[in-house]
């Protein structure tokens, strides 16, 4: 059964048409010399980095490349910890989301995020999707039950908690947890949403139905993840970013990194020489 | 042995036996504690024997419950002047409850076993309980009406109209009770009212005309009191000489007979013709009768029902107080304060003021509480009650506030480890969706650290309950004439003094007249201040659980 969902995905994939030229497509968020630092130890060290609108963006890298620091940027997840400081700037939709002034909680609802983890709230699935748009008051019985329904059909999870709404959201297994999360983050209706490891604590079938929601949900969103697992970078994302050790080491669209990496440290990640 | 030593045997052995020892030491505490406390209730058996003195010879009867005994060496007999018999190593001794404290002048009196003749328990004995002077054990004789014979022992219908004849004392004296504490209570209110509203319109310095107006309504008003007084006071009267008409009269084991008038009588058992099934239901109302009534005689007889009241509504306006207070403290330590040295200084403080003995907040809280704050509200809104103090004066609400500053660094600390076990995932995931911190914190972070709260909560109420020593200082009395909460306006008084379980015990077990009458209601007293803290704390865990189940999470 798995087998024979996952073959199809990774052939579509392998068989992508050939190159696309990432500076071309339709830009969404943009990267400028982004430095981050946690106190003295420097994080990211000038990252430049552009993200198309509407198709899945995979950064990989080894662990404590900077590559969750990096995705955490884009809604400024960051902001949360003391002793970071930032420098450079990111553009969402040509506005730096660094500028002074900006609303952070407004940045949020633009970009969402999905945790590594599953982190449903301590509430009931229903009161989980709606949580978001509770926050920003709507209370309105018949549109909750709506965007309920439309987002958790959205992360394929309706049929099978249908029955279920008003049961703690703990209940779920993990892999349901997680897509309650994802339809938590869409119910919002953002315009990027964040995916930070949102496969690696869940068992393989589980991850399959995170990645072939992935890749529905690409047509409406850009999609951004972070993977330490080069197979699932290779079958979910259009282009593949590698960071190692708070560097941008090379950027391509997916194909082209993972069979002929212009990088020799790229070559050296993919082929397992490390990392 | 080395072998054995690095098998790790000993270990287990050692900290076995330390969990034994505790297990032991719990179980024998609260058993004694039952055992003392309950057996009181028991009806016992009234025993008649012969005294021989062994000074003189003569010979008298004793009637009484064989309370204990105890076997004591003959040379302590002898230095109690009692010749008991070369070659006897040991005696015995027994403690009679003879009663009759208004004949004989105590009612528990020592006698030895070697001068005591053969034990009997003579059949239509009556064990009388009285209002005053503790119980009476004797035979009927007869019963008297208006000083006349209606009917002796020996007659047919004796027990049913004496039976009948004390329910009628009885409901008139509770009848008598309910003008005194309804009706008279409500007119002495008024009447005070009155009074404050006079005094305050002096205070006010009203003009004359005016004030002599008003003056006029008042003292209208009082008069129209006045005659309703006077009503009752008839009525009361009456009542009074129609429970005084009858009368028992009965006949100790001395031969002599005493009467007694019925209104002074609560109850007539006939312990030594009672069967088992009836000295259970006796046992149990016995019980009743101490959970639900007043005490009588100095603490020494009765119930403690105002204790356990005093106790349970001190607990709970405590708790009222501590917990909102010490949760809000604890989240802004956690959420918002910069961790930092001052944080870390302030915890340390608070996690200290949970070492200070607590007759140290005692003393803070009648210094501070009740003669500065109370001394103040006192002088701002009681002024017309002055020089007589309503808040300056220990009471319920001082005590409870003391307590409530004694219990919270529990729930600080309690809190402050709720909130630190949450997943910080959970936190982020609200932020992502855009809520600021205060939603986070109110919507997700807040609820799931509800456990924890209650934590606290159940922590400090374990505490507050059992404490004694400040609450002596700060509004708990031996005796208090009303409970704090009833139907007069405004139904919570939170400036009455209070009674309390476990000044109950410390006053009944020390400052007692009358030792070993007392004796039983310490044990009885401990008994139920244990129950009710375990109550108290298994409602509050029962609540804490059913929070956990609701917000139950993964990482739990």
């Amino acid at each position: 059964m798995e087998k024979q969902t996952e073959k199809p995905t990774l052939k579509t994939h392998l068989a992508a048409p050939s190159e696309v030229n990432i500076a071309e497509l339709p830009c969404k968020l943009e990267v400028n010399n982004l430095r981050l630092s946690y106190g003295k130890d420097e994080a990211l060290k000038g990252i430049n980095l552009v993200i198309p609108e509407k198709r899945v963006t995979a950064f990989i890298g080894p662990s404590g490349c900077g590559k969750s620091t990096l995705l955490r940027c884009f809604n400024r997840m960051n902001d949360l910890v003391d002793s970071c400081t930032i420098s450079g700037e990111i553009l969402l939709d040509k506005q730096n989301i660094y500028a002074p002034g900006v609303d952070v909680a407004e940045l949020r609802r633009q970009v969402g995020m999905v945790f590594q983890k599953p982190n449903p709230f301590p509430k009931s699935i229903y009161e989980n999707v709606a949580y978001g748009l509770r926050l920003q008051g709507v209370n309105d019985r018949r549109t909750l039950d709506e965007v309920v329904e439309q987002s958790l059909r959205g992360a394929a999870l309706w049929d099978e908690v249908k029955d279920r709404l008003h049961d703690n959201a703990f209940g779920l297994s993990g892999g349901q947890q997680q897509r309650l999360v994802i339809a938590r983050a869409i119910a919002i209706e953002p315009e990027v949403l964040l995916l930070d490891e949102p496969a690696s604590a869940l068992d393989p079938i589980s991850t399959l139905k995170i990645e072939e929601l992935i890749n529905d949900l690409k047509e409406q969103y850009t999609i951004v993840i972070v993977t330490h697992n080069m197979q699932q970078a290779a079958r979910v994302s259009d282009q593949t970013a590698f960071l190692y050790m708070g560097e941008l080491i090379e950027y391509a669209d997916t194909n082209t990194l993972f069979t002929t990496p212009a990088k020799k440290q790229t070559e050296d990640y993919i082929t397992g020489r490390y990392g | 042995m080395k072998q054995w030593f690095r098998s790790g045997t000993p270990w287990i052995w050692l900290t076995g036996g330390a969990v034994t020892i505790s297990i032991v030491m719990v179980v024998g505490l609260l058993s004694l504690i039952a055992v003392r406390g309950l057996s009181h209730f028991w009806p016992g058996n009234v025993a008649e024997v012969e005294i021989t003195n062994f000074r003189t010879g003569e010979v008298s009867s004793v009637m009484g419950e064989i309370v204990r005994s105890e076997t004591i060496t003959a040379t302590m007999a002898r230095e109690g002047g009692n010749p008991v018999s070369e070659g006897q190593d040991l005696v015995t001794r027994y403690l009679f409850k003879q009663g009759n404290r208004d004949q004989f002048g105590t009612d528990f009196v020592w006698h030895f076993g070697n001068t005591m003749g053969e034990v009997t328990y003579p059949k239509g004995v009556f064990a009388v309980e009285r209002r005053e002077w503790g119980n009476f054990y004797g035979f009927p004789v007869a019963l008297l009406t208006d000083g006349l014979v209606v009917s002796t022992a020996d007659d047919v219908g004796f027990s049913a109209q004496l039976s009948v004849a004390l329910d009628r004392a009885i409901t008139r004296a509770d009848e008598q009770r309910q003008i005194e504490r309804r009706e008279v209570g409500r007119i002495n209110t008024a009447m005070e009212r009155i009074r404050l509203e006079l005094r305050s319109m002096e205070l006010q310095g009203l003009d004359e005309s005016e004030l002599a107006t008003r003056r006029a309504e008042l003292d209208r008003q009082r008069e129209a009191l006045d005659a309703e007084y006077s009503v009752l006071r008839q009525k009361m009267d009456e009542l009074q000489r129609e429970r005084r008409r009858d009368a028992l009269v009965m006949r100790m084991t001395d031969g002599r007979e005493v009467t007694l008038n019925l209104s002074t009588i609560i109850a007539i058992t006939q312990p030594n013709d009672m069967s088992l099934t009836a000295k259970f239901i006796q046992y149990f109302a016995k019980i009743g009768e101490f959970l639900s009534t007043e005490p009588r005689e100095a603490n020494t007889e009765g119930g403690i029902f105002p204790a356990i009241f005093g106790t349970i509504t001190m607990v709970f306006i405590m708790s009222i107080m501590v917990t909102p207070f010490g949760i809000l403290a604890a989240i802004y330590l956690r959420e918002y304060a910069k961790q930092g040295p001052v944080t870390r200084m302030i915890r340390i403080s608070v996690y200290n003021l949970a070492g200070v003995p607590s007759i140290v907040f005692g003393v803070f809280g009648l210094g501070f509480f009740v003669y500065y704050l109370g001394g103040n509200i006192d002088r701002i809104f009681y002024e017309a009650a002055l020089p007589s103090p309503t808040f300056g004066t220990p009471g319920l609400f001082w005590a409870s506030l003391t307590l409530a500053l004694l219990t919270l660094p529990v729930v600080i600390v309690s809190t402050e480890e709720g909130l630190a076990r949450i997943p910080s995932t959970v936190r982020q995931g609200s932020l992502a969706l855009g809520a600021t911190k205060s939603e986070t914190l109110w919507r997700v972070v807040v609820p799931l650290a509800t456990p924890g709260m209650m934590t606290g909560l159940i922590l400090a109420i374990a505490r507050a309950a059992g404490e004694v020593a400040p609450l002596m200082l700060v509004g708990v009395v031996k005796l208090a004439p009303n409970l704090p909460i009833d139907g007069e306006f405004p139904f919570v008084h939170l400036e009455r003094k209070i009674m309390h379980l476990g000044f109950h015990i410390f006053d009944v077990g020390f400052q007692s007249p009358n030792v070993e009458a007392s004796r039983p209601l310490v044990y009885a007293t401990a008994l139920v201040l244990v129950l009710l803290i375990v109550l108290l704390n298994l409602t509050a865990i029962s609540i804490r659980n059913r929070l956990r189940e609701k917000y139950r999470s993964d990482s739990d």
